[in-house]
């Protein structure tokens, strides 16, 4: 599975109340939580994002809350991917549950700056700075995940598991 | 044998002899819970796999307690799922407005979390049942939507560090300070995917209130869990309510821990963690006039009786200082009425603070204690990122029931010893 867009960076610690705050958890629909996505680490990121944009940050991404809306909120805002150094655990099995590739890369997250345009293939887990004519290593992600993500999420993918 | 407590409860749910860090296992689940803004999500992810029944109904926990009493007409719509999917299920653990609490004060006082058990809940301060000596950590509302079908889930065991404290509590110093200082000490992500394990003379003689206390803020150091070995004192609070039989397990002599920590808590002072991170934690002392305009005093970190009446103490025969709105929020009905019947209330009201119902409102910036841009707050929660209280230049600084009472009354972050 191949993933194109442009990077969008951010820092180390992005809480899930950046990525989206609990202000709006009174709903779980993915078009409005998209509007509001990192509303508080970057209030415009919502309208400047296009679709297959990839989220690049510093350690730690998605720390906190184990709100799933975090997830929701990044993939319907049209994020293809996040890469980061590390990521909070809960944050990580929500993504894949949610069907949102994410790759850990401490090069990528060391290097990429806004506005790149990075070209990500999950299989291999080899990410590409077309900007610079760069690449970078993350651990692939498994085929299983892949069809999971593929799939939509866990929910999905076991209810086609379970059909076929 | 060679186990830490953390691997021998997974160990144990997952029908092994022993488990090492790093092992994927799955294990059966004792029980779960989710709230009304993750157990939305959680139901329609049950209902979109075509679930028909819950595993055992007796084993999942519905709590709407984030944005209740309802604080508007998409929230009364959350809560409003998860009635009718509790009364379509018969479930018996769901808790209505009147009876229900913050969900990790409600579930270890009415014994539904026992030492020994594996919790997992849609909310990441799960981990405070680790006070009692139970394996508990959050999980997202998918991950719950499986366990709430199947009794089952997935994990990787943790390593773990070990936390000793020794030495003598200075006055005033409460869990929460030492909860505090050692994210201060080791970051947020010090611990990630690892057990917190928080042992020693001083942890031996912490009460129950307190125990849940530290092992609440497990997560904000990044950790799957935080644990505290069961004792005398587990017993005393869980066999008066324990609805269920329950093991207790201790780690062995010779357990492998990936970091042993040692602190001598004779040099710690009651903390402050400045926004925006709860590893910001500062001596109270070192810090310098920050004038406040409000404080929170509750939240599933320090909304139990003990709490209260710390406040209390410190709040009585004072007043809140002019500016500052003082709120307090007793964090389960059973708190609000002992703390009623203890004159608590007496003191709080001549004090001029507000006593609210059990809600977790202002902590996540639902409602109850929104800040405005430019505002500060003294808060007993346990997250101070940005936003997290109200407007995204609003500050939280996270403390003690002690530091935050003192504040109230002096009008500004404020040591006990000052008043």
């Amino acid at each position: 599975m191949k993933l194109s867009g442009k990077a969008w960076k951010f820092g180390a610690d992005i809480d899930t109340d950046a990525i989206i705050p609990a202000r709006y958890l009174n709903t779980s629909d993915p078009q409005e939580l998209a509007q509001h996505c990192m509303e508080d680490a970057d209030p415009e990121f919502a309208h400047k994002v296009s679709p297959g944009d990839v989220i690049v940050a510093d350690r730690n991404f998605g720390c906190g809350s184990s709100r799933e809306h975090a997830p929701i909120a990044i993939k319907a805002a049209g994020v293809s991917c996040v890469i980061a150094a590390s990521f909070a655990r809960i944050f990580y099995r929500n993504a894949f549950n949610m069907g949102l590739p994410i790759l850990e890369s401490e090069e990528a997250a060391a290097d990429v700056v806004t506005g790149e345009q990075l070209e990500i293939d999950l299989a291999t887990g080899i990410i590409i700075n077309k900007s610079r004519n760069l690449s970078y290593k993350a651990q692939p992600v498994p085929p299983f995940m892949q069809e999971l993500v593929a799939g939509g999420g866990l929910i999905p993918y076991v209810m086609k598991r379970l059909r076929d | 044998m060679r186990m830490t407590i953390t691997e021998k409860i997974l160990a144990a749910h997952a029908g092994l002899d022993r488990v090492v860090p790093g092992e994927l296992i799955e294990v059966s689940v004792d029980f779960s819970l989710a709230n009304d803004i993750t157990a939305p999500i959680a139901i329609e992810q049950f209902r979109q796999a075509g679930a028909e029944k819950l595993y055992d109904v007796a084993r999942v926990a519905l709590v709407p307690d984030h944005f209740v009493p309802n604080k508007d007409i998409e929230s009364a719509a959350q809560c409003q799922l998860l009635r009718e999917f509790a009364a379509e299920h018969e479930l018996p653990h769901f808790f209505e407005v009147g009876r229900m609490g913050i969900e990790h004060a409600l579930l270890p006082e009415q014994g539904l979390v026992l030492p020994g058990d594996v919790v997992v809940g849609a909310d990441s301060h799960t981990c405070t049942y680790g006070g009692l000596g139970a394996f508990a950590t959050g999980v997202g509302s998918t991950d719950l939507a499986a366990v709430m079908i199947t009794g089952r889930t997935w994990f990787r065991v943790p390593a773990s560090i070990k936390f000793i404290f020794q030495g003598d509590l200075r006055p005033w110093v409460t869990g929460k300070d030492l909860i505090l200082y050692t994210i201060g000490q080791i970051g947020v992500d010090g611990a990630r995917y690892r057990a917190m394990e928080f042992t020693g003379p001083v942890i031996a003689q912490l009460s129950m209130d307190q125990r849940l206390t530290m092992a609440n803020m497990a997560i904000e150091a990044g950790a799957k869990n935080g644990i505290i070995a069961p004792d005398e004192c587990t017993r005393a609070f869980v066999e008066e309510r324990a609805q269920r039989p329950y093991q207790f397990y201790q780690s062995d002599a010779d357990a492998e821990y990936e970091q042993v920590i040692t602190y001598n808590v004779s040099e710690i002072e009651p903390q402050v963690a400045l926004p925006p991170s709860p590893a910001n934690s500062q001596p109270v002392s070192s810090l310098d006039e920050i004038p406040i305009d409000q404080v929170v005093i509750g939240s599933c970190t320090n909304g139990r009786i003990e709490d209260l009446r710390l406040a209390a103490q410190l709040l009585k025969s004072r007043k809140v200082a002019p500016r500052v709105r003082c709120l307090i929020i007793p964090a389960t009905q059973a708190i609000y009425r002992q703390a009623m019947d203890e004159g608590l209330f007496t003191i709080f009201l001549k004090a001029e603070a507000a006593i609210s119902t059990p809600t977790c409102g202002p902590c996540l910036g639902g409602y109850m204690g929104i800040l405005a841009a430019g505002e500060r707050a003294v808060a007993t929660t346990n997250r101070n990122f940005v936003g997290r209280m109200g407007h995204p230049e609003s500050e939280v600084y996270l403390a003690s029931p002690a530091v935050a009472a003192a504040s109230a009354v002096l009008g500004r972050i404020a040591s006990p010893e000052e008043l």
